[in-house]
């Protein structure tokens, strides 16, 4: 048994970076994001409810150790109240110290820590897990990606398409499939359409009805309990922890560009009133007479 | 740069003073204001500035991430992501940084491809042009350890692939690459060095490109027409008319830099490097930064280790040789109309083995690889020294003026007693 899952860890393990897919994995479906584009921003409530996933889901064995509590209340994320964050904190332990007698002491958390890690260390999380540690998701919306190929790679620069890391995650939590006939999947690993190699030590997460949503004025919840819509709300969330200033980026963006286009306007008319002084700029060659053919 | 001109005279006393004590202003106004420049130069010819530029701006950008980062192989991807994180605008230094290095091989491709294509590596600008190789290896060297510093899988990864080429070299190469690694594997000593070296060498690019600047007002610049400035109708002084042009065009290159910035600032680099470095993980695919490609692609197209870094550091170091390699008398690819078709021919070379370098080696890529490689030596060993002795050149213009005057007729040039030729100057 021991060596059987050591011999799945060593599996898994070569396959753990799956930044390009390899064999026939299908192409993730490109969804529709609302922090996509130049103006894009997030939807508040939607990191809320993909937070409340990764919370009751994710974290029993995901860490989040880059964001702060406090994150979650500044501008350009799920912007919870600050009270809500203080709560929320004061709901974790957090080992702190040496106090005064020298003692290592768990106190409640405070809105400036960070997010405990479900282990105390990688050793007990990959002894825990088969063999292999479960990643940090705190940059897994940036650590992930999938092949684009040509000329799709050159059409994304004018599309601005960075959602491929988000565009995987939502296929890989959507991607637990039963393995085509003939396809063995070892002991201990999981059948993923989308997973490079599509051996995923990683169980199927989440299932339909699984987290409670919150309710409107209709007691309807606000989103579908069901798998498509926690995975996309999960990734809308691990894409703002990826990326906590994405908002601010694009605003400033957006100013920065529109001063330097009025700025390179002003110039080139500058550039050509000065030029207007010598005649008006000429440059290059004149077209060299073609006497003979080369 | 090199020489006083004896037509600067400071307008205040304390000028004159100071002026016969230290004569920079002088040098400044010989160098970028009196300066005779053709007047015939297209955008290409701006990114000159554009490279000064960038440089200063990641110097400064980097000088900045320094304040914060950590060269630990602990701390440093906490360190980078502390930067992103919590810093203010700590997020844009950085992407300010990661996508300027990519902004200057951007700019120093179209600078170098522009002097291939114009002949300016011909006498009498070798030296200038070597300067501009040495310039291009140490921005190499440069931009290779700073993608290192984040720490990240392709980080790792990378800097093992890399440093271990240098173990091919016979005899000295296990003992160069410890020395590189500071143990016996890429690991925390590695990281400081890098650091250090990192923040050393933009300095020395900083010396070599004053060099560069230096060697370039010897002869003057080259321009399309590539024949010297015969008369002052040829040139206008580099203020206001160059000077005006750079700034513009460096502002146009801004917004280009910035689209990168601030809306794909992670399209450049790899996802594997959010990844924290781990010495027990290989990514699937080791690959380097985009700039390094046509290069990665001649060291693997070669089954030999040895002859692979032989032939990856040939292919820039085969740029040196270029003016002698070169036996045509004409500068201007303009008039040359056979070795314009090998010039795009080449250019096409080079894009393919950047693909091939992006690519997994096996199958035919590595074939396509080799034919590339191969053809990428003939173009600088035989097409070059061949065609100068085959083509037959359109006829050059008698000046640029003349050349120009076929678009539009002058107007005043250089003003009255401005020197016509700096060459005759130095």
């Amino acid at each position: 048994m021991m060596k059987r899952t050591l011999l799945i860890a060593a599996a898994v393990l070569g396959l753990s970076a799956p930044a390009f897919a390899a064999g026939e994995t299908p192409v993730p479906p490109q969804l529709k994001w609302s922090f996509q584009g130049p103006f894009g921003t997030f939807d508040r409530a939607q990191l809320q409810r993909g937070f409340k996933v990764y919370r009751e889901v994710c974290a029993s064995c995901h860490g989040l150790s880059y964001v702060a509590f406090r994150n979650l209340s500044q501008p350009g994320g799920p912007e919870f109240s600050e009270g809500q964050v203080r709560a929320l904190a004061a709901e974790y332990k957090i080992q702190d110290g040496p106090n005064e007698a020298g003692d290592m002491f768990e106190r409640p958390g405070r809105a400036a820590d960070r997010f405990p890690s479900p282990f105390p260390n990688e050793n007990a999380a990959a002894a825990a897990n088969g063999g292999k540690a479960p990643p940090d998701l705190s940059l897994m919306a940036k650590a992930r990606t999938y092949e684009r190929g040509f000329p799709w790679w050159i059409t994304d620069i004018f599309r601005q398409y960075s959602e491929n890391g988000a565009d995987y995650l939502v296929a890989l939590l959507n991607g637990y499939k039963e393995a085509p006939a003939g396809f063995t999947v070892p002991e201990g690993g999981h059948y993923n359409e989308y997973y490079p190699g599509h051996v995923i030590a990683m169980p199927k997460p989440l299932s339909d009805g699984q987290v409670e949503y919150p309710k409107n004025e209709a007691g309807q919840p606000q989103a579908p309990e069901t798998v498509d819509q926690y995975a996309r709300d999960l990734t809308a969330f691990l894409t703002w922890t990826a990326e906590p200033h994405l908002e601010a980026r694009k605003r400033l963006g957006f100013q920065v560009m529109l001063f330097l286009i009025v700025l390179a306007g002003l110039l080139y008319f500058t550039k050509k009133k000065i030029w207007a002084r010598v005649g008006g700029e000429v440059e290059g060659h004149a077209t060299p007479p073609m006497t003979h053919n080369p | 740069m090199s020489q006083h001109p004896t037509t600067y005279v400071p307008k205040s006393a304390f000028g004159r003073w100071f002026e016969s004590r230290l004569p920079v202003a002088g040098l400044v106004h010989s160098s970028f204001v009196a300066f005779p420049v053709p007047r015939n130069l297209t955008y290409f010819w701006t990114f000159g500035a554009i490279l000064a530029f960038m440089l200063v701006a990641q110097i400064v950008t980097g000088v900045f991430l320094a304040m914060y980062y950590t060269p630990n192989a602990d701390l440093a991807f906490q360190s980078v992501e502390h930067i992103m994180r919590d810093v203010n605008y700590g997020w844009l230094i950085r992407y300010l940084h990661a996508n300027g290095a990519s902004m200057f091989f951007i700019a120093v491709y179209i600078h170098i491809f522009r002097n291939f294509y114009y002949g300016s590596y011909k006498a009498p600008r070798e030296v200038l042009y070597i300067l501009g190789v040495i310039i291009f290896i140490l921005m190499m060297a440069t931009a290779f350890m700073g993608y290192v510093l984040p720490w990240g899988q392709m980080s790792f990864w990378g800097a093992t692939v890399i440093t271990n080429l240098f173990s091919a070299i016979p005899l000295v190469g296990e003992t160069i690459v410890s020395y590189l690694w500071g143990g016996y594997s890429v690991g925390n000593p590695t990281l400081n060095r890098f650091f250090s070296l990192h923040y050393l060498l933009p300095f020395m690019i900083a010396g070599v490109v004053a060099l560069h600047i230096w060697a370039l007002h010897v002869p003057g610049q080259n321009n399309p027409t590539g024949i010297p400035i015969k008369s002052g109708k040829d040139a206008v002084p580099f203020t206001p008319y160059a000077t005006i042009k750079d700034i513009f065009a460096v502002v146009v290159f801004l917004i280009f830099f910035a689209y990168w910035v601030f809306y794909i600032p992670n399209y450049l680099g790899h996802a594997d490097n959010y990844i924290p470095a781990n010495p027990a993980v290989t990514p699937a695919h080791i690959v380097p930064e985009w700039y390094f490609l046509p290069f990665y692609a001649i060291l693997r197209a070669i089954p030999d280790k040895l002859g692979g870094v032989i032939a990856m550091f040939a292919a820039i170091v085969i740029w040196v040789f270029m003016p002698w390699l070169d036996t045509s008398k004409v500068r201007s690819t303009a008039y040359r109309p056979l070795y314009k078709q090998f010039f795009w021919v080449f250019v096409g070379v080079c894009l393919v083995l950047g693909w091939l370098g992006s690519r997994p080696a096996e199958g035919w890529y590595v074939i396509a690889s080799q034919i590339c490689t191969v053809y990428y030596f003939a173009h600088f060993l035989i097409v070059l020294p061949v065609l100068g002795f085959v083509e037959r050149p359109l006829p050059l213009p008698n000046s640029i003026l003349e050349s120009v005057m076929g678009v539009q007729k002058g107007g005043a040039g250089m003003p009255a007693g401005a020197n016509a030729e700096p060459q005759s100057k130095g």
